[in-house]
C-alpha cells in the first residue's frame, strides 16, 4: 500500500465508520463527506504529515458534528438487522451481537477502542485523531473494555474498578 | 505510561501488552510479573480485540462504490498538485495556485501522477532510494539498526571502511535526536550507510549517505527537497558523495536538521 494514495486510505476509513455507526448507509455518507471536506480544507494539510491520522481527525469531527444534530434516541436501525443477516452464517449472531453491544458504548469510548484494536493505532496517534490527551485515551479504553465485555457476558464479567490500579 | 521501572506494572501496560504496544523486552517483563486474575484480564481483552478485528474485515477487498472512488480521485490530484508544490517552494506559491485549482483542476481528476518522472537524475534518485530505505527502516521494533550506538566506534570504523572514506557521525542532540545506530546498504554506485536518529516523542531521522558516480558527483549543491517519496527528504552532495536526510517532519524542522548534519561533516 502507497500511504500517499488517497484511495487506498479509503476502505480502512469506510470499514472504521462501519463499526463506529453501526449502519453500512451512514458509514459510506460520513467517508465521503469526509473525502469532500478534506479537498476543501487540503490547504490546511501540511506535506509530509501524517495523511491517515489527518482523514481519521477529519471524520471525527464530522461524526460529532452528526451526532450533535441527531435526534439523542436512535431507535433500533433496520440496516444493521439486514446487514446482519446477510453476512455469512458462519459466527452470525455473535458478530451481530457484539456490533449490538458496541453501539450501546459511549461514542467517545467506542472510538478510542475501534482506532486501537480496529486500525490498530498508537495511543498517541489516537489521542491526536480525538484531539484528547493520552491519559484520557487510555481511560476510556480501560472503560470500553470492561463495560463491552460486561454487556456481552451479563452476569460473568468480574466487577473491576476501571481506576488505575498500581501492581507489586 | 510505559512504567519502565522493573517493580511495578499498571493497567495501561496490560493494555499496551494486548495492544502490541510495548518494546519486546518490556511486553515479555510485563508477561513475567501477571498475577493470575491480570492474566485472565489480558487474555480476556486480548480475545475481544481479536473478534473486533474480524469486523466487517472482508471490506477491505471490496470494490469502492463509485462516489467514493471519485471523491477519493479528487482529492489524489489536490494532493499531487501540492506535493509538487510544496517541492517548489513553498506556501506563498501554494496559495496563490489555490485560486487558480478550481478550474484548473477540472478534467484532471482522472490523470494520475507517474510514480517517479521518466528522467530522473541520479542525484534525485538517491534521494528516492533514501527515502524508501527510511521507510523500511523507520517502523522496525526489533532491528531498526545493525549495529546500535552503544557500539559508535565500531560503527563508524566499519562503515568508513564499507563507504571507502572517513565518515563523521553527526551529533543532533541539541535537536533532541539520539542515534539508534547504523546500516549498510546497497545502493546503485556501491554501498551506502543508513544512520538512524530517534527523538523522545520516538520520531526517527535518518541519514543516508554514499558515493554518486555521473555527472557533476564531483561538485557540490544546495539543499534540495524531495517531496514525492515515502517520507520527505532534504538530500545534498558534497565531493562525490550524496547525502540525504529524511523524516517525517516539517519542511522547516527537517531543514535545521539537515542544516546541523552538513555543518557537522
Amino acid at each position: 500500500m502507497d500511504l500517499h494514495r488517497i484511495v487506498d486510505h479509503v476502505p480502512a476509513l469506510r470499514r472504521y465508520a462501519r463499526v463506529l455507526t453501526g449502519n453500512a448507509w451512514a458509514a459510506d455518507d460520513l467517508v465521503q463527506d469526509t473525502l469532500e471536506r478534506a479537498c476543501r480544507k487540503w490547504l490546511l494539510w501540511r506535506s509530509g504529515s501524517n495523511l491517515r491520522a489527518w482523514l481519521f481527525t477529519l471524520m471525527h469531527h464530522l461524526y460529532l458534528n452528526q451526532r450533535r444534530s441527531a435526534l439523542p434516541l436512535q431507535a433500533v436501525d433496520i440496516e444493521t438487522l439486514h446487514d446482519g443477516l446477510q453476512a455469512p452464517p458462519d459466527g452470525k449472531d455473535d458478530t451481530l451481537d457484539l456490533e449490538r453491544c458496541l453501539q450501546r458504548l459511549p461514542a467517545e469510548q467506542r472510538a478510542v477502542l475501534l482506532l486501537v484494536t480496529l486500525e490498530d493505532m498508537a495511543y498517541a496517534d489516537a489521542a491526536r485523531v480525538l484531539q484528547i490527551p493520552v491519559g484520557t485515551v487510555m481511560s476510556r479504553l480501560s472503560r470500553a473494555r470492561t463495560r463491552l465485555r460486561e454487556l456481552m457476558e451479563p452476569g460473568q464479567a468480574p466487577a473491576q474498578p476501571p481506576a488505575l490500579r498500581r501492581l507489586k | 505510561m510505559h512504567d519502565s521501572t522493573p517493580h511495578s506494572i499498571d493497567e495501561n501496560d496490560l493494555h499496551a501488552l494486548v495492544d502490541g504496544q510495548l518494546p519486546p523486552h518490556q511486553a515479555q517483563a510485563v508477561r513475567e510479573r501477571l498475577g493470575p486474575a491480570d492474566a485472565a484480564r489480558v487474555a480476556h481483552w486480548a480475545a475481544q480485540r481479536e473478534t473486533l478485528r474480524g469486523l466487517h474485515a472482508a471490506m477491505a477487498e471490496k470494490p469502492l462504490p463509485e462516489p467514493l472512488r471519485m471523491a477519493a480521485g479528487r482529492l489524489q490530484a489536490l494532493h499531487d498538485r501540492q506535493t509538487r508544490l510544496w517541492h517548489l517552494g513553498g506556501m506563498a506559491a501554494s496559495v496563490l495556485l489555490a485560486f487558480g485549482l478550481g478550474w484548473t483542476l477540472h478534467g484532471q481528476w482522472h490523470a494520475r501522477l507517474p510514480a517517479t518522472p521518466a528522467s530522473v537524475s541520479s542525484v534525485q534518485h538517491f534521494a528516492q532510494q533514501a527515502a524508501v530505505a527510511h521507510a523500511v527502516y523507520q517502523p522496525e521494533q526489533r532491528h531498526p539498526v545493525e549495529v546500535g550506538a552503544a557500539q559508535q566506534e565500531h560503527l563508524v570504523q566499519w562503515l568508513s571502511k564499507r563507504l571507502g572514506r572517513p565518515l563523521t557521525l553527526p551529533v543532533l542532540t541539541q535537536q533532541g535526536f539520539e542515534l539508534v545506530g547504523g546500516r549498510l546498504l546497497p545502493g546503485e554506485s556501491g554501498a551506502r550507510a543508513q544512520f538512524m536518529y530517534q527523538n523522545q516523542a520516538g520520531q526517527r531521522i535518518t541519514l543516508y549517505l554514499g558515493a554518486l558516480n555521473g555527472a557533476g558527483a564531483a561538485g557540490e549543491t544546495a539543499f534540495r527537497l524531495h517531496a514525492n517519496g515515502p517520507v520527505p527528504a532534504f538530500y545534498w552532495m558534497d565531493q562525490g558523495f550524496g547525502y540525504a536526510l529524511s523524516g517525517p517532519l516539517e519542511r522547516d524542522a527537517l531543514l535545521t536538521l539537515a542544516t546541523a548534519v552538513h555543518q557537522q561533516l
